[in-house]
């Protein structure tokens, strides 16, 4: 698939730029932090963005999603990534969401699925443990056998959006490797504690102690559960990497503007060939960065053999592109970028927790040669 | 030398007999060293005691002259003194600008009284300073400012706002940069002067930092009545002294991070982030070969920026002049200690993305908030930028 922007994606993107500008400026983020809202992020905003079809683009019309492509959503991330808008369409459509996709049988589909895409309920995928780190099936909780059911215990770390979720995927180990089970939210033996983290964003942490579940609760083949991680995670990826895309291309844009304001010694600091020429290299790995996005959710949309190693490519220029806005706009603001008053501060925190989310560059690009076979 | 072993047997056994047990390996962070003044309070009284004792015996300003409360020693003994107290782990009795800046600026440009006033105050840990140069518009152009100080009579009056003053609302004093000749050229209109901040017109306010702290503040000087006698050096000559202390203050801050004054740890703080979050190999290496050349980079970066402090202080003692190598340490020293915060983070994980509460240790959110804090280093004290421009212009002299 072409490179370039179709003209209804162009629309797209204008759409949601205008909608994010509009409902979501950055003080509302700041107002859910600072009042420590229990929720995190706007419940009747999120309806909106149903009734946009924006949690719906990647599913097909049976759940009653848009039937669009990964290349879409992408762009409505990257318009939420710029204002660091909260809403949990990342853990949602594409976690939670793309493991019922892939796995779940009509009948999940329809209990879980179709509400996900009203914004109805909230779908959490809970697969991280303390030792994963960022291996996705490197997990302890495990899965036995009782009667027609299953008894689940261990414990999950990271669960984007589980402090509201209505439902978990859970992964845990059975006789046949990993396998996906659907845990509600209010099952008993299942406790979840709310995570405070300093991007702001929602997370839980999962103790599941002996919770049982019914033989129908179980997501996909016993023991196939593996794969469908890894690929909800490789979707989640480049997910995440065109809302970190926005949020850097805002970053740069927040510096350049005060580069252009900001005077010292007589002259604007933008003047000053040392900040000139790392505003261009910044401006280039951000480009790059828009490139990979692009056609990493293109090829997510078009089934691509190569999807693996360009999920880490992005992956891996995304973490260090947006690290490095974030690093460069508080050292240009000097010592107001230090301030919480701000923006710029609250574009680095995002972009090193995004960066340890789905594995940092390092790991990436240790994935990637192992992919590539050397 | 066997001067210097009496005295390093000596100070050895002073320093047991009189160190309480309950200070030994507390790690001196910025945050909970020592930093005196009205305002201190202690959790664990023992650190007073610890000040108090060591302040008799002129050891937390061990170089200062006898009769200002130091302890008289040479430099080599300084050094002696430091390695023994890191054998018993002790953190220093005291810190703070008192000791690291104004101090030592009276010392060169103060005049009797004034150093018989301040010093002694300083090294008993009484008197808390601050640092006023920056202004809102004045940072890295700080011969801008704009404070001003009128003259009527025997005071100054003075009016105008500081900005990123660190610790103000601790602070007993100021030492600040103010106008006294607005018609002069920049440089030549300053005034480096001494000020109580318990006083009516002086105002502080605390700044949030994005690491969730207020180490700095805003402060405000509305009319405020300051002695004359009170100026350091002569009106209008205070752009001197201020760069005198600037230097005075990057080699702080490159000592702070070169690890001089830090108790040691038993452990690499890197193993211990390993064994908790990443892992061994079977060979006992550190198991993500990107994150074990992060780690084997940032150790020898600090060691190389250690051993040229070495070479600077070795060429000090043996009399030579301080060589170009000493224009680089605020900004090598900085800047190392960025990477080395930025690899701690990333060894950290998901971990590292706690800010409070549940399901993270206060060890985790309180590295993830120093790490935020570190994004200071390369401006405060002038930027790296700037401190890059004084390589390229002054050092390498190439052309402006
Ligand atoms: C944690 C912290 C503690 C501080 N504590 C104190 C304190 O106690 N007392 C005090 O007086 N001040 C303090 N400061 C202030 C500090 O000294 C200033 O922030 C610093 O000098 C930079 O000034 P500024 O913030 O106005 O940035 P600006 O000068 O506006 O600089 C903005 C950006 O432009 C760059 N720039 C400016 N001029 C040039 C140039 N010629 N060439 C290339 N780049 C340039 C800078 O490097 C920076 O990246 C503190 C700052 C921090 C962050």
């Amino acid at each position: 698939m072409a490179l370039v922007l179709t003209e209804d994606q162009e629309l797209i993107a204008k759409t949601a730029r205008d909608f994010v500008d509009e409902e979501s400026p950055v003080s509302r983020m700041r107002a859910l932090r600072d009042s420590r809202d229990e929720t995190g992020f706007s419940r009747p905003l999120w309806k909106q963005m149903a009734e946009l079809g924006w949690l719906g683009i990647p599913f097909p019309e049976a759940v009653g999603g848009a039937g669009m492509g990964h290349a879409d959503l992408a762009l409505v991330l990257e318009a939420l990534g710029r204002n660091l808008a909260p809403e949990p369409i990342l853990s949602n459509v594409l976690m939670g969401g793309q493991a019922l996709l892939l796995a779940g049988s009509e009948g999940q589909q329809e209990e879980w699925l179709v509400p996900l895409v009203n914004g109805d309920k909230l779908v959490s995928l809970a697969y991280a443990e303390r030792a994963s780190r960022y291996a996705p099936n490197k997990i302890e909780a495990k899965a036995d056998k009782s009667g027609d059911g299953w008894t689940l215990s261990g414990e999950k770390v990271h669960v984007l959006d589980g402090h509201v979720a209505d439902v978990f995927v859970v992964s845990a180990l059975t006789p046949g490797g990993v396998s996906l089970f659907l845990v509600p939210a209010d099952a008993s033996g299942l406790s979840r504690e709310r995570l405070v983290r300093m991007d702001s964003r929602g997370a839980a942490n999962l103790t599941l102690d002996g919770v049982a579940v019914p033989a129908d609760a179980m997501l996909g083949e016993e023991g196939q559960g593996a794969a469908v991680v890894e690929q909800v995670i490789d979707r989640a990826t480049v997910g995440l990497c065109a809302e970190m895309l926005g949020g850097m291309t805002r970053a740069f844009e927040l510096t350049l503007d005060y580069l252009k304001e900001r005077e010292q010694f007589g002259v604007k600091i933008g003047s000053f060939q040392g900040l000139q020429h790392r505003a261009a290299e910044l401006f280039m790995e951000i480009e790059l960065a828009r490139s990979a996005v692009m056609a990493a959710s293109r090829a997510i949309d078009d089934d691509d053999p190569d999807l693996a190693r360009l999920v880490s490519l992005t992956k891996a220029r995304c973490s260090d592109a947006y690290v490095l806005a974030g690093n460069e706009g508080v050292q240009m603001f000097g010592g107001v970028g230090m301030t919480d008053e701000y923006d710029i501060g609250l574009y680095l925190k995002r972009a090193r927790a995004a960066e340890l989310t789905f594995g940092d560059s390092g790991w990436h690009r240790d994935r990637w040669a192992r992919l590539s076979g050397y | 030398m066997a001067d210097l072993d009496t005295f390093r047997a000596e100070t050895a056994k002073w320093l047991d007999q009189n160190a309480p047990q309950s200070i030994r390996g507390i790690p001196a962070t910025e945050l909970d060293g020592n930093w005196g003044g009205k305002k201190a309070k202690y959790a664990n009284p023992d650190l007073k005691t610890w000040l108090d004792v060591c302040a008799a015996k002129g050891f937390t300003a061990p170089t200062w002259p006898l009769e200002y409360g130091g302890g008289g020693l040479s430099k080599a003994e300084e050094k002696v003194l430091h390695q023994e107290m890191g054998k018993l782990r002790l953190p220093p009795p005291l810190v703070g600008f008192g000791l690291t800046m104004i101090g030592p600026t009276l010392l060169r440009f103060g005049t009797e009284d004034q150093k018989k006033e301040h010093l002694t105050k300083i090294t008993r840990g009484e008197i808390r300073w601050c640092q006023g140069y920056s202004e809102p518009g004045s940072g890295s152009d700080l011969a801008s400012l704009q404070t001003r100080a009128v003259r009527d009579g025997d005071d100054f009056v003075i009016s105008g706002q500081k900005v990123w003053t660190s610790y103000a609302d601790q602070a007993d004093w100021i030492f600040a940069l103010v106008r006294t000749d607005p018609k002069a050229k920049k440089q030549e209109g300053i005034t480096f002067i001494l000020i109580d901040m318990d006083q009516p017109g002086v105002a502080v306010k605390p700044i949030l930092l994005i690491s969730g702290k207020s180490p700095f503040c805003e402060t405000y000087f509305d009319e405020v009545r300051v002695p004359v006698k009170n100026v350091i050096s002569e009106i209008n000559a205070g752009w001197t002294v201020a760069k005198a202390l600037l230097g005075h203050e990057r080699s702080m801050i490159a000592g702070t991070f070169g690890g001089a004054s830090a108790p040691k740890r038993k452990k690499s703080r890197f193993v211990e982030l390993a064994e908790r979050y990443v892992g061994f190999d079977a060979e006992g290496r550190i198991d993500d070969a990107v994150l074990r050349d992060d780690v084997a980079r940032s150790e020898m970066d600090t060691r190389a920026f250690g051993l040229t402090v070495q070479r600077s202080t070795d060429a000090a003692k043996a009399g030579h002049q301080p060589g170009p190598e000493s224009s680089m340490f605020k900004v090598y020293a900085t800047e190392t200690n960025m990477r080395r915060h930025e690899v701690m983070v990333r060894m950290m994980g998901a971990q590292a993305t706690g800010w409070e509460g549940a399901g993270f240790d206060e060890e985790e959110t309180e590295l993830t908030k120093a790490w935020l804090r570190t994004r200071g280093n390369s401006i405060e004290g002038g930027t790296s930028e700037i401190q890059l421009n004084i390589i390229a212009k002054r050092v390498l002299g190439l052309p402006d």
